[in-house]
């Protein structure tokens, strides 16, 4: 195997294709070259032959996973993660492609930042497209230079961490962003009314003695941006890791409306619930907190009917002396590239019988049109060499000791999972490859 | 539950009924005044992150009189000032020789954690929101003193419950052994999803109606350091909440009266209520010293 070939070709065969984009999902050929999709064609129809070849059978060849919620940690919080081993995490998950949060340590708010973070010296094996801070230093205050953050690369702005809280400032935000046709990414949180919380505010919360986050802390923030969203033509609102049955409401109600609303939802909401924390377990400790099993309920009735527009992991990496503390005082957040396809085959496909075809999409198709990955998110002739091959069938137990991410503070540890990534080829080359 | 080192105390809603009813029983036997030297040579520390009055000293007392060395190390004048966090100041507690851990902290959990990462056993006396154990024992010690049985004992807990570990630790303990428990106080102290802690709960926003027929009344504190900008008019809580001669009068003749500590005369209850003959309020704090007596020989594997 030639992985570290610049150029050349490499044909997949044997493989049942699915691309939701170009609505197929057949046994199909597929020959990369020179980083793009040359051919794709029924089986034993491609004549040029590859350089290479991969024999695909028994697995499913999608097009590369983009996650549009990652944290890096770069610059500033490498004892977390790096942008090496955050995209070596990323490979082996599948994902092709990352969206990198810009919740740093400076904060990514500048053009010289998202420049920074797509030099070559920062190692990284997949594709990492920068997403910058809507204000600056993500105060909430003063806005970014919207223009020259997208001139120097970024997709989308967001003040993840933390919300856009402000509403003149919010309204600002999507009417600025609107005339360059750049999403705005949302963290839906009041924290006006979350103040102290460390979990969904329940009868879990009650019995440990913490304090809430409720559903309408997310919610009240979704209503409001979705309306602020309506006033302006052109303005894109993305609701980022979207936990509640009612900030569902909102999104669906705003895409009857005219307004371009998407949200997107983690693994970890659509799996586990506000009682997974039982005594403490600060591995269950993110933000947004666990939710309901109501709420989980019908984020997988959304993840199912449409409403979401893409599964992100909301990967993020944390050192254990942030974790192994009090509850109270830990950080929000897990890591999740590694997890998230066998999470969504077992718990999506095969509990909730969503077919396979909806679960790439929500991996490819759906995030790719969402910051508008441009040749990305699908396999059509001519598109970016970016494949992730997988089998949904295989039966595999997470270890989080053997992560490729700096971090291993997951409570997927030991879980049982179906669905295991095969190989991860990005621009045409193969990155990863389970053993 | 995780595992946690033997002989813990971490809260009642773990425990057994049978659990319960042997450390009480053991505390029956302990003699403050005439103590058996059970824990000779062994070293208790006391890690105090929060203020406490009672709880300290009578687990130091209960420690030393049945033969213990006791070190109180307290947040401030000690390494935590520097940053250390809970687990170190926990390893290194062990390292100098403790046999047993009593701790207080702010943070919910914050004795779960050490138990699960220490050799020697925790007991929690008071974690945040979440329990303080010995204060619910100390309580049905002293609610058996007077009352035959806990079972059909009809017990008010009214005030600040939202916020408070003893109410958590009580229900649990009132509950395992069937009395019936209804919770008073408004909305912000009591939120409706309280009910969900243990079965058999119910809620009531009128003293009046919470306090008729009651069997004990146990009264809280508003904790007025863990309100964190919540609103609440303290003339309108007393209007509606404060234990006054009037409404006690609404209780069984033989109600008793009691309270956890520290009391607010005037605002929770009156100062007549406090010192009246139903008043169990002082008896709870002697009563402290042989319960606790019984939990640390217990954690240390001398119950006889």
């Amino acid at each position: 195997m030639a992985q570290e070939r610049e150029s050349g070709s490499l044909l997949i065969k044997g493989g049942v294709v699915i691309d939701p984009a170009a609505k197929l999902n057949a046994p199909m050929d597929v020959l990369l070259r020179d980083g793009r999709v040359a051919e794709i064609a029924v089986p034993n129809k491609i004549r040029a032959g590859g350089d290479e070849s991969f024999n695909a059978g028994g697995l499913v060849v999608a097009p590369g996973f983009i996650d549009l919620h990652v944290h890096l940690r770069e610059p500033g919080q490498s004892y977390k993660e790096t942008i090496a081993t955050g995209t070596a995490a990323a490979a082996a998950g599948g994902f092709t492609s990352v969206c990198c949060m810009p919740n740093t340590a400076p904060v990514v708010d500048s053009p010289e930042w998202i420049a920074w973070l797509q030099q070559p010296q920062r190692g990284a094996v997949v594709n990492v497209f920068p997403i910058a801070a809507a204000t600056q230093a993500s105060k909430g205050a003063v806005l970014t230079d919207f223009r020259g953050l997208q001139r120097a690369g970024a997709v989308a702005v967001t003040d993840d961490g933390k919300p856009i809280l402000g509403e003149s400032i919010m309204r600002e935000t999507l009417r600025l962003a609107a005339e360059i046709n750049l999403p705005v990414i949302q963290h839906a949180e009041d924290t006006r009314m979350t103040e102290n919380g460390s979990m969904n505010e329940s009868t879990t919360s009650f019995r440990l003695g913490l304090r809430g986050m409720s559903t309408a802390a997310e919610a009240s923030i979704v209503e409001r941006d979705v309306q602020l969203a309506q006033q302006f033509a052109g303005a894109r609102l993305h609701v980022a890791h979207l936990s509640t049955a009612d900030a569902l409401k909102a999104v669906r109600r705003g895409k009857r409306s005219k307004a371009h609303i998407t949200c997107e939802v983690t693994p970890h909401h659509f799996t586990l619930i506000d009682a997974d924390v039982g005594d403490y377990n600060t591995f269950c400790k993110m933000n947004p907190p666990l939710r309901s099993g109501e709420d989980r309920e019908a984020l997988v009735v959304a993840l199912a009917d449409g409403t979401v527009d893409a599964i992100a992991t909301d990967h993020a990496p944390h050192a254990t002396h942030e974790k192994i503390i009090e509850f109270e005082k830990a950080m929000f957040g897990i890591t999740g590239l590694e997890t998230a396809l066998g999470l969504a085959i077992s718990h999506l496909h095969r509990e909730h019988k969503i077919p396979l075809t909806r679960i790439v999409e929500l991996f490819t198709a759906g995030p790719a049109r969402v910051v508008d990955l441009r040749g990305r998110g699908t396999l059509a002739r001519g598109s970016h060499a970016d494949v992730t091959i997988f089998d949904p069938k295989r039966r595999w137990t997470f270890e989080a000791s053997k992560s490729r991410s700096k971090s291993h503070n997951t409570p997927f540890d030991g879980w049982q999972l179906t669905g295991k990534v095969i190989a991860t080829i990005v621009g045409g080359k193969i990155l990863y490859r389970a053993d | 539950m995780t595992k946690v080192a033997r002989g813990s105390l971490l809260g009642i809603e773990h425990l057994d009924a049978s659990d319960i009813t042997a450390l009480l029983k053991l505390a029956r036997r302990m003699n403050p005044l005439k103590p058996r030297p059970l824990l000779r040579g062994k070293r208790v520390l006391l890690l105090f992150y929060e203020a406490s009055t009672r709880t300290r000293s009578s687990f130091e007392i209960a420690a030393k009189s049945m033969g213990a060395m006791t070190t109180l190390v307290l947040s401030s004048g000690s390494s935590i000032e520097k940053g250390e966090s809970l687990l170190d100041t926990a390893y290194t507690l062990q390292a100098v020789g403790a046999d047993v851990m009593v701790i207080r902290h702010s943070s919910a959990g914050a004795p779960l954690l050490m138990a699960t990462h220490l050799n020697v056993p925790v007991i929690n006396a008071g974690d945040g929101m979440h329990e303080h154990p010995s204060q619910a024992l100390l309580d049905a010690y002293t609610i058996l003193r007077h009352k035959k049985t806990l079972h059909g004992l009809r017990v008010v807990i009214v005030g600040d419950i939202y916020h408070s570990r003893v109410a958590r630790s009580a229900i649990h303990l009132l509950a395992k052994f069937g009395a019936h428990v209804t919770l008073c106080g408004p909305p912000e102290f009591l939120p409706e999803l309280a009910t969900s802690l243990a079965p058999g709960l119910h809620i009531t926003r009128t003293a009046e109606e919470a306090v008729h027929g009651a069997d004990v009344i146990m009264v809280l504190r508003v904790q007025k350091e863990r309100l964190a900008g919540m609103k609440i008019r303290l003339q309108d809580y007393i209007a509606r909440y404060q234990i006054t001669l009037p409404r006690l009068k609404l209780a069984k003749r033989d109600a008793m009266v009691m309270h956890p500590g520290p009391i607010i005369r005037g605002l929770e209850l009156t100062w007549e209520v406090a010192d009246c003959p139903q008043s169990a309020i002082v008896e709870e704090v002697h009563n402290g010293v042989p319960v606790r007596m019984a939990i640390l020989a217990k954690a240390l594997g001398k119950a006889r």
